[in-house]
Order: C-alpha cells, then structure tokens, then sequence
C-alpha cells in the first residue's frame, strides 16, 4: 500500500501552478496516472522516485515513510525500493544488455535472476550486444528488465512508449500486461495514450492542473454511464465525408480501421483526431477467429 | 653531450606525465562542477580555467614567479617550509598544471554536458551512489572527452615554452626541458642539437596523437 499527500511549486509552460497530489495505491495494482503534458503527471511520478522533492507532505511505502516535511526525512532514490523507466531508456552506452541488468544486481539471487528477465523481454540472443545496436522497442524492453532487477516495491513508467511506432506500441503493451500479470509488481504509468490506459491500468487517476481530479477505472472514465453498449470500442476519428444528409466517418480502432454511418447532427460533435467511444446496441456482435 | 640530451628528454616526458596526471585528478572534478553546480558566481571560476587560453605563458609566468619568490607572502611561507618552487622541477609542475588546465577540463565538461540526466538518474534509482555512477557510468562512457584532453594535456605541457622560461629558467636535469634546449641550442648556434631535439619532439607528439586518435576511433565503435 502506497499512500501519497504532498505539494510542491511547479513551473510550468502555462505558467506556475500548486500542485496538491493525495492518492493511494493498491499492492499489485497497475495506476496510470492520466492527462495533458504540463499537468504535473511526471513530476508526481519523480517525487515518489526521489528525483524530486515535494515541498511539503508525506509518501509511504508499506509503512516504511519515504517522505515526511514535518520530520524532515527524505530517502534518497537509491533507499527507495523503486523501478524507473524513463521515456529516453536511459540506457547505459558503455555495457551490453546482459551487463546492463547485472548493474542494477545488489546480490547473488538478483543475479540469477537476470537471464530469466533477458527470456522474459525475448532478447537472449542480443543479451551481448550494446544498446546503440538494437530499436527502440528492443531499447525499452531492456530498460524495463533492468528495473526489474531489484525487485522494486513500485515500478515507475514516465511515458514508456511514446517514442515508439503504433505497431511495437501495442507489442510492448501485451508484454507490459503480461510482466505484470507474472510478477505482480505494483505499478504506476504515465500517459496521455487513451487506448494504453484503458488496455494496461486496473485504475486511472485523472490529473489537471497540479490536481487529482478523481480516480475510477478506465472504461469508466472514458464511458459516460448512459452508453451501455454491447460493444465498445475507443478510437480515432481519421476521416469525415459529408454525403447529406448523413457523414461517413473512419476511425482508427488499435490499428485497425472502422467505417461507419452517422447523421450530420451527431457528427457535428466530431472532429478530426478527436477520441471517440464506437458503441452498437441493438445487435449481438460476431466474434470469430482468425485464419 | 648525449647524456644530456637523453636527461633533458626524460625531464620533458616526466613533467608532461606528472602534469597530466595531476590535471586528470583535478579535471574531472571540476569540470563536473562546471556542468552540474547552479551557483551563482560559475561563470567566474569558468573564466579563470579559460584564462591560460588567452593569456601570454609570461604573465602566468611572472606572476607565478611573484608568488613563489620569498618576498611574497605564499613565498614566504613556502620557503619558510622548506620549499623552494623557483627555478625548480615542482614550481614546473604547478606552472604546467596551471597552464594546461583548460586543455583537460573544457574537453571532460564537454562531454559530461552531453550525458544525458537520465543516465544519472537511472543509477541512482538503482541503487547506486553518485561515485559508483560517475566512476562505473559516465567515466566509460565519456571516454572520448578524457582521451582528447588526456592528449592535449601532454603534448601541450611538452611544448610549453613561455611559462617554464620565466619561472624554471634553464637549469640542467632540473628545469630544462626540451623546448628551451631548443632555444638555448639555437642562441648558441648549435643548429645540429637544436634540430636533434626539435625532431625528436615531432616524431615523438606526432607518434602519441596518431596512436590515441586510432585506438580512439576503434575504440569508440558504435557508441558516437
């Protein structure tokens, strides 16, 4: 159980803002922290790294306090039981990926437990190789692995998959559900990647402005109560072609892309690049197998 | 005559590999400072690292002769210690650290200001303390930057001229060097000697360069 309530001054490009953050997390729970860039998602998730410190307030892990203004502690990140991902990788140039891993190993059974992670992240046959040599998606793997290493309390992913393409996007996805699924490691993301939220998290934390607006589960927050469809998708809005009195709008669904009906007054709440739920009531949908 | 020559090279190598020593040690602390420290009056201290730069060898030189001369007050002390920097070896020392120093440092800063922070950061959260980061992490990976002002170091303290003339003077197997054998030779019109140590010099730099700049390269692969 994690317990977070601090403050802290920040600057911001819309200029300078008190944040006030009060969240708690759930043993093995996957929290994505969700809004706009500026709104202090970041910084909420280097506060709890130790990268920064909060002005005032208290964080603790497990009964153990990491932070507290009024009695003045502040661990350093290298006391907190932490996992960091950082959106650059933040590989280290100089080692292969296997002595990337063995880095972060603070003893013997750590050790053992790095050629399993290499397996898990399926990179055993580049485990010598230098991190200049492999992708992007094959970079994050390994930075993923590496903060696994110590077995963190809390694994922290700032934006892990923004600088991928769509395709390894939604690779690393399944692979980051399914690591979490297997170790169970409580985990707190960043990102404003709608589907990712709704795909990986379990909760949401919707942050604005300094401030936790509220925290519900994804589907949720994305919707509204009133639809309660039989089936619900979340896309984007690609493409809209007026043919009066009715407008054809395609929309990209996970990479796949849907066509479908609306009249002009339903699509004029629509526009371009805009998140859209896809929801079909009346019918029962076919679902079959591939191939 | 061949003795002397072989002592005076000895002396020029001695003080170019104690120099760079020293300035290593002191470098990667200070450039480290230069990249990473916020207060205020950095700019000052980036400047008096950048002054052997611009300044004539003769003023660092005089002035440091000034310091080191007993009517001073560091003189004073210094003499009243047992110790005697003038027209000696160490005082060479601590000229040549002085005068080289931008030619360790603004390479390390350099590179240092490249790594990202992320790559500190990603140490610490595992773990790792601020020395293991540095000397396990960003010392390998800076390797280019330390070469490069490892080189320039040396083969700028072997062709001090300016600095050594005014406070070390001409001092056989003590302060003459080869750079002012060179001159000392060509004052005397012995024109064999002076071109027996110019040539020694060029083959000798040349050879360094050439040798680190290949390893260098080999060396750095596919990181850059």
């Amino acid at each position: 159980m994690i317990v977070i309530n601090i403050t802290k001054h920040l600057n911001t490009a819309d200029g300078a803002l008190e944040a006030h953050f009060n969240l708690s997390i759930h043993d093995g729970e996957f929290l994505t922290l969700f809004g706009p860039s500026g709104a202090g998602k970041t910084t909420l998730m280097r506060m709890i790294a130790g990268l920064e410190k909060p002005d005032s307030g208290h964080i603790e892990v497990d009964g153990e306090v990491w932070f507290d203004h009024t009695q003045k502690i502040n661990l350093t990140p290298q006391k907190r039981s932490i996992g960091f991902v950082f959106q650059d990788y933040a590989l280290f140039p100089t080692m292969s990926v296997r002595e990337n891993l063995l880095f972060a190993a603070e003893n013997a059974q750590q050790r053992r437990t790095v050629d399993e992670l290499i397996d898990l992240i399926e990179l055993s046959n580049l485990a010598s190789r230098l991190p200049s040599t492999l992708s992007g998606g094959q970079k994050q793997r390994v930075a993923l692995a590496r903060a696994l290493v110590r077995q963190p309390k809390i694994l922290l992913l700032d934006e892990p998959l923004s600088a991928l393409d769509p395709t390894m996007r939604q690779k690393l996805q399944d692979e980051l559900t399914l690591i979490h699924k297997r170790l169970g490691v409580t985990t707190l993301l960043v990102s404003h990647d709608i589907s990712e939220t709704v795909k990986l998290s379990d909760r949401l934390a919707q942050i604005e402005s300094g401030k936790i607006l509220r925290t519900c589960k994804p589907m949720e927050f994305f919707s509204p109560q009133t639809l309660s469809g039989k089936l619900q998708l979340i896309g984007e809005v690609l493409k809209m072609e007026e043919d009066f009195p009715i407008v054809i709008v395609t929309l990209l669904v996970g990479s796949s892309v849907v066509r479908t009906v609306l009249s002009s007054e339903e699509a004029s709440a629509l526009r371009i690049g805009d998140h859209a739920i896809i929801s079909t009531k009346a019918f029962n949908p076919i679902v079959m197998a591939l191939e | 005559m061949e003795s002397e020559f072989l002592s005076t090279m000895v002396l020029t190598f001695k003080l170019a590999t104690i120099t760079t020593v020293i300035l290593l040690l002191i470098g990667i602390p200070l450039a480290s400072f230069l990249v990473f420290s916020k207060i205020r009056f950095k700019s000052i201290i980036e400047t008096i690292v950048s002054m052997p730069l611009v300044l004539p060898p003769s003023v660092l030189g005089f002035y440091l002769l000034l310091a080191f001369s007993p009517a001073s007050v560091i003189g004073e002390f210094l003499t009243s210690h047992g110790i005697r920097l003038a027209f000696s070896f160490e005082g060479l020392v601590i000229g040549s650290v002085l005068f080289s120093l931008p030619f360790m440092v603004h390479p390390i800063q350099s590179a240092l200001s490249q790594v990202p922070l992320s790559i500190f950061e990603a140490s610490y959260t595992l773990g790792k303390s601020k020395l293991e980061t540095m000397i396990r992490v960003i010392l390998p990976s800076i390797r280019h930057g330390l070469i490069s002002g490892i080189v320039l170091a040396f083969a700028h303290t072997v062709g001090e001229f300016g600095v050594i003339l005014m406070i070390g003077g001409n001092i056989p197997g003590e302060t003459r060097v080869a750079s002012i054998a060179i001159y000392d030779e060509v004052e005397s019109l012995n024109y064999a000697m002076a071109h027996q140590y110019a040539l020694t010099l060029f083959v000798v730099t040349f050879s360094i360069l050439l040798l680190v700049y290949t390893l260098n390269k080999k060396s750095l692969g596919g990181i850059k």
